[in-house]
């Protein structure tokens, strides 16, 4: 675990905030883009994919499946694991059960 | 329909729920001095990723994921599960941006609860009272109908009468919240969210294979109701109505103080880290699985409405042991919704009130009882309310959701990322984001089709800059507390 002081740790933790929103819209264009993009034609029109609409398909399984990897990737290449109290000094009374 | 065999796994699963409170209990009475509070609040801060992922995903998943929701997809098709969906992102949304910042402030400052947040950040009584009463008032409400919730969907499933299911699973959640306190709440909640996931992997299997496979199930949708593959519903459901839903289930929800005194609660930045991945995985499978049994159901098991959609198709695809266990997981999310509710109304009379305005020092002991006999004596009274529901709880929980969402999402986000945020900011935002809400949906005026709530953050928003324009600067104490 890396050593910071508070102003480090602040900044971090705003990057990983602003990290946070910006997925956040990434996922909502992806779920209106598809949704709407290839939604909105005539019925008869629609191509399906698995048996579901194809707008179906990538809006949400598709886009189930991008968030949830985007999650897991966002947070391992972007997320530092700071420690979340102050010092660690003798008044901690309780053993945290660290590693 | 009485139906026992449904009744056994539903018994055992009760069981256990209370043999973890009772495991709960004994780690609790370990912690001497002043940790009680902590203990019993925030259950030591000691939550790992996946525990803090599930009880996130189970509280805020209540019987309107589970019944509610589905049962809408049942009678207006794919449109509405797109819907659903926008609760995927919401879990990585809330720990991304409050979690590791309320952890570290909370440590600083021993909060247990919001308040003791907002307490620390703007120094001022006004605003305690102020979120204290919020958080007992809407809290009461939500957790009376979701009482209600709970025993209408027994009654439906297992033909049992109104009164045996509420009062199965009310005392349940009451006696376990009151004695395991926190730390019960979370476990159980992670149990829960485990048999959550079971019961939408059941149905869904029982589903297809009532229906003869996703392809003979959906060839008849295309026959029978075409419009259901549409994303509008065939135009029932308008964009600026499902766009406003990323605001009420999405944004909003970082101001519900049930998901955000979950910030407090975790062990460390790796538990956070697992938590983001873990909650977006399992919210996103519940959200789809859930909501396709329902627009699958609606040619597989035709003729249902409503709230009585997935009760139906549950009773119709299977086995009677499985549906008890199936009936376990809209009830889990009930009480994992009611669990948080009540710890934190408990929490807001013994720690924002009791200890800031009445007694300053009083025994530990005196503390824990009390702790205790608060707890139990609201669950009681919202269980009392819930036998014969009185029009002003059910008038109350029209706005208990929203409400929440005005009174706290800017004080909880503007107090942690806006230095100039201040006390005459967070009142003005509370009182004009409440008022305003309510007035927007009694009178339901609305902005061009949209949920209510959109204009409501918009007007508390604006509410607060302008209050902390013209109020009192943080003093310099805060500003080094919250930012070093």
């Amino acid at each position: 675990m890396k050593k910071m002081i508070d102003s480090e740790k602040n900044k971090q933790m705003n990057k990983e905030a602003l990290i946070s929103l910006g997925l956040y819209l990434f996922f909502f264009i992806w779920w209106y883009g598809f949704a709407y993009g290839l939604g909105l034609q005539d019925i008869e029109d629609y191509s399906y994919i698995m048996g579901m609409p194809s707008w179906f398909f990538f809006s949400c399984i598709m886009g189930y499946l991008v968030i949830s990897f985007g999650t897991w990737f966002v947070v391992r290449k972007f997320f530092v694991e700071i420690p979340l109290d102050e010092e660690k000094s003798s008044l901690n009374k309780r053993d945290r059960g660290g590693k | 329909m009485v139906n026992f065999q449904m009744i056994i796994p539903l018994i055992l699963y009760l069981v256990f729920i209370f043999s973890i409170a009772l495991y709960s209990k004994r780690k609790s009475s370990k912690v001497s001095g002043e940790g009680f509070i902590e203990e019993y609040f925030i259950g030591g801060r000691s939550m790992g990723g996946f525990v803090l992922a599930m009880t996130l995903i189970a509280t805020y998943s209540s019987a309107s994921s589970f019944v509610g929701g589905p049962g809408v997809a049942y009678s207006l098709g794919f449109g509405w599960i797109l819907l659903a969906m926008i609760q995927v992102p919401t879990a990585f949304l809330t720990l991304g941006i409050l979690g590791k910042k309320l952890a570290v402030v909370s440590r600083k400052i021993k909060a247990v609860t919001v308040t003791d947040f907002l307490r620390a950040r703007y120094k001022n009584d006004g605003v305690v009272i102020l979120s204290s009463i919020a958080i007992l008032l809407f809290f009461m409400a939500a957790m009376v109908a979701q009482f209600i919730g709970g025993a209408k969907l027994f009654e439906g499933i297992t033909g049992y009468h109104y009164y045996v299911g509420l009062i199965l699973f009310g005392i349940t959640v009451i006696v376990y919240t009151t004695i395991g306190g926190f730390r019960a709440v979370a476990l159980t909640d992670a149990i829960q969210g485990i048999i959550m996931i079971f019961a939408t992997i059941f149905l869904l299997m029982g589903i297809l294979r009532a229906g003869g496979g996703i392809d003979n199930i959906m060839a008849k949708i295309a026959q029978t109701n075409p419009e259901a593959l549409t994303p509008t519903a065939g135009g029932k459901i308008s964009q600026p109505f499902i766009l406003s839903f990323w605001v009420l289930v999405g944004f909003g929800v970082l101001g519900l103080p049930q998901t955000t005194v979950r910030c407090m609660g975790f062990k460390d930045s790796k538990s956070l880290h697992n938590a983001m991945i873990v909650g977006t995985f399992v919210v996103g499978f519940l959200m789809l699985g859930m909501h396709l049994i329902g627009v699958l159901g609606s040619v597989v098991v035709p003729g249902l409405e409503g709230d009585g959609a997935i009760p139906g198709i549950t009773v119709k695809v299977m086995h009677p042991i499985l549906a008890g266990i199936f009936i376990a997981g809209p009830l889990a999310a009930i009480m994992s919704t009611v669990d948080s509710m009540l710890i934190l109304a408990s929490a807001a009379i013994i720690r924002d009130l009791y200890l800031n305005y009445g007694s300053k020092n009083v025994s530990l002991e005196k503390l824990s009882k009390m702790s205790f006999i608060t707890t139990g004596i609201i669950g009681v009274l919202a269980f009392i309310l819930a036998i014969n529901p009185p029009s002003l709880i059910v008038w109350i929980n029209l706005f208990a959701f929203g409400g929440l969402q005005a009174a706290f999402l800017w004080p909880t986000i503007l107090g942690l990322y806006w230095k100039k945020a201040n006390a005459m900011g967070a009142i003005s935002s509370m009182v004009a984001g409440v008022g305003s809400f309510i007035y927007f949906t009694i009178t339901e005026i609305k902005f061009i089709g949209m949920h209510q709530i959109v204009q409501t953050l918009i007007i508390s928003l604006l509410a607060f800059v302008i209050g902390a324009y013209f109020g009192k600067k943080p003093d310099e104490d805060t500003i080094k507390l919250f930012w070093g």
